[in-house]
């Protein structure tokens, strides 16, 4: 929202706390456009139409810069027949969903969810306004229903000609019974949905006048900054309060959990500064002997124990790799990772006896205002959270709301003053969620001519699951550790078929808090596959492409998009040298969150071991294609995500304790590192599939696979930065 | 009371001298447009410019900053929006969450100042902030469009609620 919005709440806000002395905050919107309680009544839950013929577009899950909140709106509008350049949108609070029976359904935005789960129940809505809007011009000219066209917010009684506009007729349509049946329209008559519309929301972020948590300022807010115990586990042994009394702006020493302790201060930056000044003495617990190396030795042990969870089976991979007349075997692994999002953890909270509010960025309202409740002592419908703009999300701020806690304890030691939290980006950075670390074995067997007769992989490591949402742990089995590798089926399968195949799980978990990290388990599980199935063409000395159709040939959806990046990118036909370097191509492809992608790599490589990613060709089947343009933008952030990953990212243990603690020793893709991205959207139709993170999972093997074109080096282990790719 | 110039505007403020610019601007001056990335002058989303030069002001001493030294934030790039930069910038959607922009565009006004026709290897060099999203690539094509004055080279083809297509 704006900074002219923003002062006009704050005005609000003052006017509401003075008059009324209670709910103060209630009609403080945020990252929307107006308040969901505005004073215009609404036609249904999704949709309201202002006197002025504005459509606002109620949206419940959460913008961090994926454009959910334009595609949404474009469905809901397509099927309202809405007028595209008078929509705009809204989030409804958390807290109303709960009041009003969850009628916006789930508020989670994560596993690139946003519109492949809600696309029917928002679609429904508009066309559910629509027919309310037609029939209350039918009603007001009192001619029948059939005799009335709705087209770009306009109802228009074809026989006499006569027309009526949306904000005319939402009064009388909101007081309707909704229908019983709805019609939803074929997607080849999209006029809205499926068109390179521009994002709803750019404009205020050119100028500064967006919106986040950090930029947030109520009247008689202090600011807060964190410590918690930098050892995983650790807690607080003692504060020296008295060094750091005196300080300019410092109000209160607060403990929070018993774990960490913050500094309320006027300003962050005094806070902050009196945090560092402040004498902490840490108990560091249980695992401050742990370290990258006990944690690799741990997962180590799993690659070849004997229990493990069963992911996806067929025939018996254990007799057919007995009886194989050759076996190939290979170890990869795969690091911690940060999400690093550009704007760090924070969270307002103002907390009384009777109501506690919190304003955040969350990528899931209803995740937080159940953190907010606990946190506070107080039940859900005494509590609101307002989300706020995310400065990216990455699902660090989806399952996990521990700083929303954290901002309610402190408040909730401050009652009735809103206290802001921000962390540092080296508190960011040491209490990530971090990527989950796993290691693979995989092993082939090859019969006489060379035909693949059976795989086996074998998973070894962290479960996301066993820490955040233990309750889906059935029989010791995380299924979404097998992402990429599920029997057929429509999400996360397996591309290729075996005659006999093994894919399970040793769950070691170390020390460590996983969350779910852009592309989740899709990543990693990616590399292992994509660079394993390139080894056995090597070994058996066959194009990667050749191998992969035969071992694709039951998959037609997952060989469309790598035939397609194949063919675009010039597969068997060499790449045309740049700067008179040798460019090498590798190929990958996978399935998960619906959709089904590709890419090929285009890399050359320096006699001195420079890597210089050239272009790299993608293709994305999402079933249906809401907004291309944007389609096309994940596709290229994804790019950038994943091979931040690929090139530098690793978070590592050392004294129970991460090392990496701010963008110095935690690089990212920058724009010199940044590839040409060529990105086909190919919806195939009748799915429908996300597209926010798939492709990161082919970033990484696409550009593996091309090193190994390049160099005869085969990398298993990431990041690159530590193998040198100079030629021996 | 210490003084800055930004904007245009001699402003008037309290903090320690060793307060960083950025926190100085964000909470004694209410612009809260640059942004807090990293605190060590690595990440860019706190880019400004000082007599035209792009800083990071999160590690720049506000006392180091002198009476007629101007500073100029992403608010006061132009009243409206209406600054070529931030035109190109909404013509091609480039941001995605939109955090690092302020910094990006601060950067990019200031490589367009200097060189008005960068090629990809100028941009690489001028460009050096972060963006987690992963927008660089709309990011370079929006300098190459405003360095064209041509806001349909990108071949996007967006299409904008007023009609236009870019």
């Amino acid at each position: 929202m704006s900074r002219a919005a923003i002062e006009m709440d704050r005005r609000r806000f003052l006017a509401a706390g003075a008059s009324a002395g209670l709910v103060v905050g209630f009609h403080i919107p945020f990252a929307g456009t107006a308040a969901a309680q505005g004073s215009t009544p609404e036609v249904n839950a999704w949709v309201v139409v202002r006197p002025d013929d504005t459509v606002v577009v109620r949206v419940a899950r959460s913008e961090m810069g994926q454009g959910t909140l334009t595609g949404l709106a474009q469905l809901v509008a397509e099927e309202l027949d809405a007028n595209w350049a008078k929509v705009s949108t809204e989030y409804p609070t958390p807290g109303q969903n709960l009041a009003r029976k969850r009628v916006w359904g789930n508020f989670s935005t994560g596993g690139s969810r946003g519109i492949r789960e809600s696309h029917e129940y928002v679609r429904k809505g508009g066309a559910a306004a629509r027919m309310m809007l037609v029939q209350a011009a039918a009603n007001e000219w009192k001619v029948p229903v059939s005799e009335c066209r709705a087209a770009s917010s306009v109802v228009t009684h074809v026989p006499s000609g006569r027309t009526l506009g949306y904000g005319h007729l939402a009064p009388a349509a909101g007081k309707l019974e909704p229908p019983a049946n709805v019609t939803l329209k074929d997607p080849k008559d999209w006029k809205i949905a499926g068109r390179r519309l521009a994002r709803l929301d750019t404009a205020d972020k050119v100028t500064g006048k967006q919106m986040y948590g950090v930029d947030l300022k109520l009247p008689g807010m202090l600011n807060a900054a964190i410590k918690d115990c930098p050892v995983f586990g650790g807690k607080v042994k003692a504060v020296n309060e008295a060094a750091i009394r005196n300080r300019p702006g410092v109000k209160k020493v607060v403990r929070v959990g018993d774990s960490a302790v913050a500094v309320v201060a006027d300003t962050w930056w005094r806070a902050k500064t009196a945090l560092d000044a402040l004498p902490i003495e840490w108990d560091y617990g249980p695992n401050v002997k742990e370290s990258s190396a006990t944690v690799a030795a741990m997962l180590k042990a799993g690659l070849d124990a004997p229990e493990a969870a069963l992911g996806n089976q067929n025939g018996d991979a254990r007799a057919a790799l007995a009886s194989a007349s050759r076996v190939i075997e290979a170890v990869y692994s795969y690091p911690h990772q940060n999400h690093a999002t550009m704007e760090p953890m924070n969270a307002t909270a103002r907390w009384t006896p009777e109501r506690c509010e919190v304003w955040t960025p969350t990528q899931n309202g209803e995740a937080a205002l159940a953190a907010t409740s606990e946190a506070a002592g107080l039940p859900a419908d005494q509590c609101e959270v307002y989300k706020v703009l995310l400065g990216g999300g990455f699902g660090r701020r989806g399952a996990v709301h521990d700083w929303v806690r954290q901002a309610v304890e402190i408040a909730r030691q401050m009652p009735g003053t809103p206290v802001k939290l921000l962390w540092s980006r080296e508190e960011d950075m040491l209490h990530g969620r971090f990527h989950p670390v796993t290691q693979c074995k995989l092993r082939a067997g090859l019969d006489a001519q060379g035909n693949v007769t059976a795989l086996h992989m074998r998973i070894s490591g962290q479960s996301i699951l066993a820490s955040v949402f233990p309750e889906n742990i059935k029989d010791g089995k995380d299924p979404v550790v097998f992402q990429g590798l599920n029997p057929p089926g429509p999400e996360a399968s397996i591309g290729y078929s075996f005659p006999n195949l093994l894919v399970d799980h040793a769950m070691r978990n170390p020390p460590v808090p996983p969350g779910f990290w852009r592309g989740v388990n899709l990543n990693q599980n990616t590399i292992y596959l994509e660079g394993f199935i390139d080894e056995i063409a090597a070994a058996t000395r066959q194009d990667p492409l050749v191998l992969r159709r035969k071992l694709m040939a039951g998959h037609p959806k997952h060989l469309a998009v790598l035939d397609a990046v194949a063919e675009r990118a010039g597969w068997g036909r060499p790449a045309p040298d740049v700067n008179g370097m040798k460019v090498y191509r590798g190929l990958a492809q996978t399935m998960g969150f619906g959709s089904y992608v590709a890419a090929c790599a285009e890399v050359s490589v320096s006699n001195e071991g420079e890597l210089k990613i050239h272009r790299i060709v993608a293709a994305t089947d999402c079933g249906h294609a809401v907004n291309p343009q944007q389609i096309e933008a994940q596709v290229e952030g994804s790019f950038a995500y994943g091979l931040s990953a690929a090139l530098f990212g690793e978070c590592t243990l050392k004294d129970g304790r991460m090392e990496q603690a701010n963008f110095d020793t935690y690089p990212v893709v920058h724009m010199r590192h940044m590839p040409k991205v060529e990105t086909i959207v190919m919806p195939s139709g009748g799915f429908w599939g996300g597209v926010g993170e798939p492709t990161i999972a082919v970033a990484a093997p696409a550009v593996l696979n091309a090193i190994y074109a390049a160099t005869g080096k085969r990398i298993r282990d990431l990041p690159l930065k530590h193998h040198s790719l100079k030629r021996a | 009371m210490a003084k800055l110039n930004v904007n245009g505007v001699v402003r008037e403020f309290e903090a320690e001298g060793d307060t960083p610019l950025l926190w100085v601007l964000r909470e004694q001056l209410g612009l809260t447009g640059t942004k807090y990335g990293c605190g060590i002058a690595a990440c860019g989303a706190c880019t400004v410019h000082v007599d035209g030069v792009p800083t990071r002001s999160c590690t720049r001493p506000v006392s180091t900053i002198g009476a007629n030294e101007k500073i100029t934030t992403i608010e006061g790039l132009s009243p409206d929006g209406s600054h070529p930069v931030q035109k190109a910038w909404v013509a091609l959607d480039v941001p995605q969450c939109g955090y690092c922009q302020s910094g990006q565009v601060m950067a990019a006004v200031a490589l367009l100042k200097g060189n008005p026709k960068p090629s990809d290897a100028d941009i690489d060099t001028a460009m050096g902030n972060i963006c987690r999203c992963g927008t660089y690539n709309r990011i370079r094509a929006a300098i190459h469009a405003v360095a064209r004055g041509d806001l349909k080279a990108a071949q996007l083809s967006i299409q904008h609620a007023d009609g236009s297509t870019t």
